[in-house]
């Protein structure tokens, strides 16, 4: 390798890192700094405002106009749901094609990968439709409601999780089984008080991974909800934004902020394991 | 066998509630004639509990719960939505052909001389009911008007009761008849309510009479058409329309299947084909620029940080990694306002440095490079961490032996650094790729495809792709949907990522390890 490099090599190395991380906070610092702006509009705008206020934050909890709140709670609850029942559904699913041998094992792991050919977002046509003919028979799960945009969300998310969660598990050594099964427990009790435990690890991520992926879907959520108080953060801000761009900028970039903050916390938490692609890692612990 | 441990007892109750609450769900579908709903119903009620209650088969407990997720809500909906592209599903065309018959023979007209009926209203004020009783000054009969139909009455109905003895009815039920102003305050809930009186409708006409209105068309089973009651005209199915001799459609239309005419609309229609075909094209520049751009980008700041004895570079990684962490659809929204032609910050630095300001959302060519910025800020990130993760699988020797060669620092990057990432990141570029192909939310948040093309028939933007063509066909408000073409645009989507993602299973060897399971 090359062991010398130059000073001023260097420093311009500095320079041009320093260049590209202004190119990527800029549009985080001017928002932060628009939502303590006392000026609501987009024009003459100072980087750091001179007298910071919180009125930007107050009147998006106070507005009749945009329910932000109920937009925050909608994304949240969506989110968790989602998150949830689909990191329930993919170990449940996971465990048989890891451990058991069956008919079908193959073709049905097959069917399993071949589903992700598909993005869900090109069917959102049929999913419309159904959930309007769903709503017909059963208002409380048709076309406007959270458990529409859940279901719809867990049919996307069961394929590739499972796959995931099976790769963890077959890293899994069987031996840590044997000796339960010798003391005759059953197949779900193993599952139960052995496997689900030490996979702690990747059915956290996933639940994380998850949670965000849903957090921030909208064309889905778009289709599927149709009134103002109904939609999630995704759907109402891009509302709010065609609404009143410019005359509401400070308004905005609170929400955009207080939406943001909970997600980069999230994602910090699980980025080494979007960056090996899920995959990489998978270790036992335990 | 039965073994009555606490595992079956639970097993029992949650079956008999699911099934319990099956049942409550079939009889609504029952009741409302959904048999294809019900159909599906009672298939996954006897896969349930077969499934649970059968010995055998034990795995299927475990995969049979996420499975209907994904039949229902991906399988299904491919195979619904290859359907939809055969027929002409959309605004006009959304009932099925019975729907549409009873809509168009519900429909009624006021003949020329139509029978009156005077009537008198009677509100209970307790339960805000109003009552309504009609009279055909011409035979003197009595009607009253119960749930939707107009009842003969007999005058001497012992709820009736002329109670002035001026001849005329002035009190129903005790209740007594409205005055004038009653009536004119209500006129709108008066003039909601219809009276089916034989195969005719009573409606209101003015503030003393109600009208027989007569049925307009009638349909005719056994020729398979609808006739015009008032002029006798005949209307035949004919592409979805009840259509006559002089080519006139009677509305709504109806569903039905058209085979390959989306396809073929979209191929060779002139005003369709030209802008799906520029939709088409920008969708793959669209796709591949975004990789180039991030994968440039990403690449050259990891191989800036990829020096381990550089100062700051876990603070540098993880300010670097920020843009990647904040949800796409605000960060999309924010570029927007920043990129907003009068007011934006960036045509006010543009402006500051003595140049005049780019029209970002309304020019098809600077819309696209404002989409592409914004594209670069959000996936560079994602990029640089591949390629920090790539340059540490590059053996070193590799370098030490170009060292000793003599090679410059460019000839090591372009001999040794790009191919050896561009193989170890083949896959996860093509995956890019396919994500970009697809990428909505950049897309749609930030201008909703617009610019327009000018002179396109269907909502065709200049920066719209094919995935955001295909909402807008289908839900942009004012121009209607066209739910048919929509998901013929779908399919061909549909065929283009799949061949995209099997591509890059063959790379992975994700088919192989299909295949380790044996």
């Amino acid at each position: 390798m090359n062991n010398y490099t130059p000073t001023w090599m260097r420093v311009l190395k500095h320079v041009i890192i320093w260049m590209i991380i202004i190119f990527a906070l800029f549009p985080i610092v001017w928002s932060l700094s628009a939502s303590f702006n006392p000026s609501n509009t987009l024009v003459g705008q100072p980087l750091i405002p001179e007298d910071a206020t919180l009125d930007h934050y107050i009147e998006l909890f106070t507005s009749d106009i945009h329910p932000f709140t109920s937009w925050m709670i909608n994304s949240v609850v969506i989110s968790l749901m989602t998150a949830f029942f689909s990191v329930s559904l993919t170990t449940l699913a996971a465990y048989p094609f890891s451990r058991f041998k069956f008919r079908f094992r193959r073709n049905g792991l097959f069917t399993f990968l071949l589903v992700q050919l598909f993005p869900q977002m090109l069917m959102m046509v049929a999913i419309f439709i159904i959930f309007l003919l769903v709503g017909r028979s059963f208002p409380a799960i048709g076309i406007n409601t959270r458990p529409a945009v859940v279901i719809t969300y867990l049919g996307g998310a069961i394929g590739v999780n499972t796959w995931l969660v099976k790769g963890y598990m077959d890293t899994i050594p069987r031996s840590v089984e044997d000796a339960a099964y010798i003391d005759g427990a059953s197949h779900f009790q193993i599952f139960y008080k052995i496997i689900v435990p030490l996979c702690k690890p990747i059915i956290s991520v996933l639940f994380v991974i998850q949670f965000i992926h849903s957090y921030s879907e909208y064309v889905l959520a778009r289709v599927l909800l149709n009134t103002t108080e109904r939609f999630t953060l995704a759907v109402g801000l891009h509302m709010f934004v065609q609404d009143q761009y410019g005359a509401r900028w400070g308004v905005f970039s609170a929400a955009a902020i207080l939406g943001a903050i909970p997600i980069i916390v999230l994602f910090m938490l699980v980025q080494d394991h979007i960056v090996t692609g899920f995959l990489g890692g998978g270790g036992v612990k335990g | 066998m039965f073994s009555w441990n606490k595992a079956f007892i639970f097993k029992l109750i949650f079956l008999g509630l699911f099934n319990a609450f099956a049942v409550w769900a079939a009889i609504i579908l029952f009741v409302q004639r959904n048999y294809i709903f019900l159909g599906v119903l009672v298939l996954g009620v006897i896969v349930i509990n077969y499934v649970y209650l059968s010995k055998k088969n034990y795995h299927l407990k475990y995969i049979v719960p996420g499975t209907i997720f994904m039949v229902l809500l991906v399988v299904v909906p491919i195979f619904y939505t290859v359907y939809v592209s055969f027929t002409n599903y959309g605004t006009g065309n959304m009932l099925d052909k019975q729907q549409a018959i009873n809509q168009i023979t519900g429909r009624h007209h006021r003949p020329e001389d139509p029978r009156e009926f005077y009537f008198s209203a009677f509100k209970d004020e307790d339960t805000d009911e109003i009552f309504v009783l009609f009279e055909d000054r011409e035979d003197g009969s009595l009607f009253l008007g119960e749930d939707d139909q107009a009842v003969p009455v007999d005058p001497d109905d012992p709820r009736l009761e002329d109670t002035t003895g001026d001849g005329e009815i002035d009190t129903f039920e005790g209740l007594e008849k409205m005055e004038r102003p009653d009536v004119i305050q209500n006129v709108s809930r008066l003039e909601r309510k219809e009276f089916e009186y034989d195969d005719s409708l009573m409606r209101m006409r003015d503030l003393n009479r109600f009208a027989l209105y007569r049925p307009s068309y009638e349909y005719h089973e056994d020729e398979d058409k609808i006739v015009d009651l008032r002029t006798g005209e005949e209307y035949f199915p004919e592409e979805g329309h009840f259509v006559n001799a002089e080519g006139e459609r009677l509305d709504p239309g109806f569903q039905i299947t058209i085979g390959f005419d989306n396809y073929r609309r979209l191929i060779t229609d002139p005003r369709i084909t030209g802008p799906f075909i520029r939709v088409f094209i920008w969708t793959f520049q669209w796709a591949f620029l975004s990789v180039a751009t991030t994968f440039a980008l990403g690449l050259f700041v990891a191989i800036l940080l990829n020096d381990k004895t550089m100062r700051f570079r876990k603070l540098y990684r993880v300010l670097l990694i920020l843009p990647y962490a904040v949800p796409a659809f605000i960060s999309v929204l924010i570029w927007r306002g920043m990129f907003n032609p009068s007011v934006g910050v960036v045509n006010r630095i543009i402006e500051y440095m003595g140049l005049s300001g780019l029209p970002w959302l309304q020019n098809i060519f600077w819309a696209r490079v404002a989409l592409i910025i914004i594209n670069l800020w959000l996936g560079f990130p994602y990029m640089m961490l591949l390629g920090l993760g790539a340059l540490q699988s590059i053996p070193g020797n590799l370098y030490e032996a170009a060292a000793i060669d003599g090679a410059s620092r460019w000839q090591r990057f372009r001999h040794i650094t790009l191919p050896m990432v561009l193989v170890a990141l083949a896959p996860l570029l093509i995956a890019s790729f396919a994500f970009n192909f697809n990428n909505f939310n950049v897309i749609y948040l930030f201008n909703e495809g617009r610019p327009a093309i000018a002179g396109a028939q269907t909502p065709a933007g200049g920066t719209d792709i094919l995935i955001s063509y295909t909402y807008r066909l289908s839900f942009e408000a004012g121009r209607g949907s066209d739910f048919g073409m929509a998901s013929a645009v779908a399919v061909m989507v549909f065929m283009i990522t799949a061949v995209l993602t099997w591509i890059n299973f063959k790379y992975t060897g994700a088919l192989e390890e299909v295949k380790e399971n044996e």
